[in-house]
């Protein structure tokens, strides 16, 4: 069995995001990139399905800053190839994204066919598509999004899979294999994988290049970014300062005067 | 001539979702501005009645098949971008939920038209569609113009439910609907929460703690303040993720929508996937490091800083007055 997943760089959010000059576009001078959340999780259902049926894990994910020490570190958490694809525009839309991997997907020795493509269910700039359904859609093949757990029936080439609704509900569908998956969570936290691990794989372990063939520019949209503005901050919200005992009499007094208390 | 402008309607186990009202009211709005027909459409398996529901619209487009019972990306994607593709409307309101979810993420790759993801606002200026869409966790927010067809994916909120309830039957044109196909994706089940434990729909007061407050170990802080306020203990996904409190006990799209007197939001950046859990609660105090964290857009009161100091004053706080009243 073999699975491919897709690891995609964003923005950490915890820090400090800026508009650049432009008006439009996010400042990438200081900004830091981490692994989407998302695509961590489906990382991780990726390692759950193999340690169960065996089988190979290639992570696949587009140049970025820090994108080599996120492939790194799937290789140390055990998955047996690193691909980077090479070639294409920074900023790239997640529309245009999905374009280009359906291209080069195919140009990789050995990658397709792969039994399931996993991604994170959404990525927090996903402005104009989610890629796990657009990949599905260009690839032809069946999809099934805010996925959280997996069970293989392999002679039977079908999953059973299950998803999530709202309010606690999940559904469970059968999906044909080869199958896209948005992974909402994997059955279990994220591996952690010690530093000394990833620098052990970055000496022996290699990242295989895959340039974008063609940039077409075929899933590419027509909208219109017209501004960008930062949130105001506490735009809402009235503060409370000072020392935590003041906040806290402050906060016991709102709660009077609310009626909680 | 400009298309008319479109609400695709979600229901879901035996009704019509609130998102869905929503979404008639916000269309309502932009079709007024438009000048053009709000039309609904409606996919469903033997559900006439909820026609009824959809009297904010002008007409519904109702189309019946086995194949719709449940809203998969392959049956509701195909039916929709053959419709969009022969009627051509302006633009298609889509509910960005769990339940919509799969065949609003392949609609647009299907049809080849622009998506426009996460709006929670959409206005009509010169004539012309403009979405405003939160990006970034929420952090950001990005005006969008889009070429015809816009899809455009809403988050739930973008307008009060009750103003899209219209008591008025708008007329019913029945579209007929074939799949070629044989489904590569099958329904089976639904599988319900486990029950027992902790309801968090029903507890007044919701001690509700994110990433932010660090360590697993910090919880008995928030369970300690929770019940000095005879509240529970709720989080958001990252706290689900990492196994600190059970699914049952998450808020947000994928768990509960809770609206308690007070909810106490501990280290929860308020992404819009957790505030569409509870942003109606009565009171809402968020405390986080981040000043920009947009979980302070929908706060009453807000505290920048460290949780944990402000939770062990106000737990010590709240027994020093309670021993107060005792004595």
């Amino acid at each position: 069995m073999h699975t491919v997943v897709l690891l995609k760089m964003v923005p950490d959010v915890v820090e400090e995001l800026e508009v650049a000059a432009d008006g439009r576009s996010l400042d990438t001078e200081f900004l830091r990139l981490i692994l989407n959340e998302r695509d961590n999780h489906a990382l991780e259902l990726a390692l759950l399905l193999k340690e169960r049926h065996g089988g190979k894990v290639t992570a696949v994910a587009f140049d970025a800053p820090e994108v080599d020490e996120v492939l790194f570190a799937a290789l140390a958490k055990g998955a047996d190839r690193a691909v980077k694809v090479t070639g294409a525009e920074p900023g790239l839309s997640t529309r245009t994204a999905a374009y280009s991997l359906a291209l080069v997907l195919p140009t990789v020795d050995g990658l397709l066919p792969a039994d399931f493509i996993l991604a994170g269910c959404q990525a927090i700039d996903d402005l104009d598509g989610m890629m796990a359904p657009l990949l599905a859609q260009e690839m032809k093949l069946p999809y099934l999004g805010l996925v959280s757990s997996v069970t293989l029936d392999s002679a039977d080439r079908k999953a059973t899979v299950q998803k999530e609704y709202a309010g606690g509900v999940h559904g469970e569908f059968e999906v044909r294999l080869p199958a896209v998956l948005g992974i909402q969570a994997a059955e279990k936290p994220p591996r952690y994988v010690p530093v000394a691990k990833v620098r052990a794989a970055m000496k022996s372990q290699t990242i295989e290049v895959a340039p974008v063939p063609t940039l077409a520019n075929g899933g590419e949209a027509a909208f219109h970014v017209l501004s960008m503005a930062k949130l105001e901050a506490a735009g809402h919200a009235e503060i409370l300062e000072g020392t935590p005992e003041e906040i806290a009499s402050k906060i016991a007094e709102v709660l009077v005067a609310r009626g909680v208390l | 001539m400009a298309g008319n402008l479109w609400v695709v309607a979600e229901n879901w186990r035996g009704k019509v979702s609130d998102v869905t009202f929503e979404l008639l009211a916000l269309g309502r709005e932009l079709a007024d501005g438009l000048g053009v027909s709000l039309e609904a459409v409606l996919l469903c398996h033997q559900e006439k009645e909820f026609t009824r529901d959809l009297g904010a619209a002008d007409t519904v487009l109702f189309l019946d098949h086995p194949s719709l019972a449940e809203p998969t990306a392959e049956s509701y994607g195909a039916a929709l971008a053959q419709l969009i593709q022969e009627r051509k409307p302006q633009g298609v309101l889509v509910p960005l939920s769990n339940v919509s979810w799969d065949w609003v993420g392949v609609l647009p790759a299907m049809l080849g038209a622009p998506y426009l993801n996460f709006c929670k606002d959409v206005r009509v200026v010169d004539g012309k569609i403009e979405a405003c869409c939160l990006l970034y966790g929420g952090k950001m927010e990005a005006r969008v113009a889009s070429a015809s067809p816009a899809i455009l994916g809403i988050l739930p909120g973008a307008r009060p439910a009750a103003n899209g309830r219209i008591q008025k039957q708008a007329s019913v044109e029945e579209v007929k609907v074939e799949f070629e196909k044989t489904p590569e994706v099958t329904f089976k089940q639904y599988i319900e929460p486990e029950q027992g434990g902790v309801d968090i729909t029903q507890q007044p007061v919701l001690v509700s703690v994110g990433r932010g407050i660090g360590s697993q170990d910090n919880l008995a802080i928030a369970e300690a303040l929770a019940a000095a306020l005879s509240g529970a203990v709720s989080g958001s996904r990252p706290v689900i993720d990492q196994g600190w409190l059970p699914l049952s006990r998450q808020v947000g799209k994928s768990g509960a929508t809770v609206k308690p007197k007070l909810y106490l939001a501990v280290g929860i950046s308020g992404a819009p996937e957790h505030v569409e859990g509870m942003k109606n609660s009565e009171l809402i105090i968020a405390i986080n490091t981040d000043p920009q964290a947009p979980i302070f857009q929908v706060a009453h009161y807000g505290i920048v800083g460290d949780a944990m100091d402000t939770l062990s004053a106000l737990t010590e706080e709240l027994q020093k007055a309670s021993a107060r009243k005792g004595a």
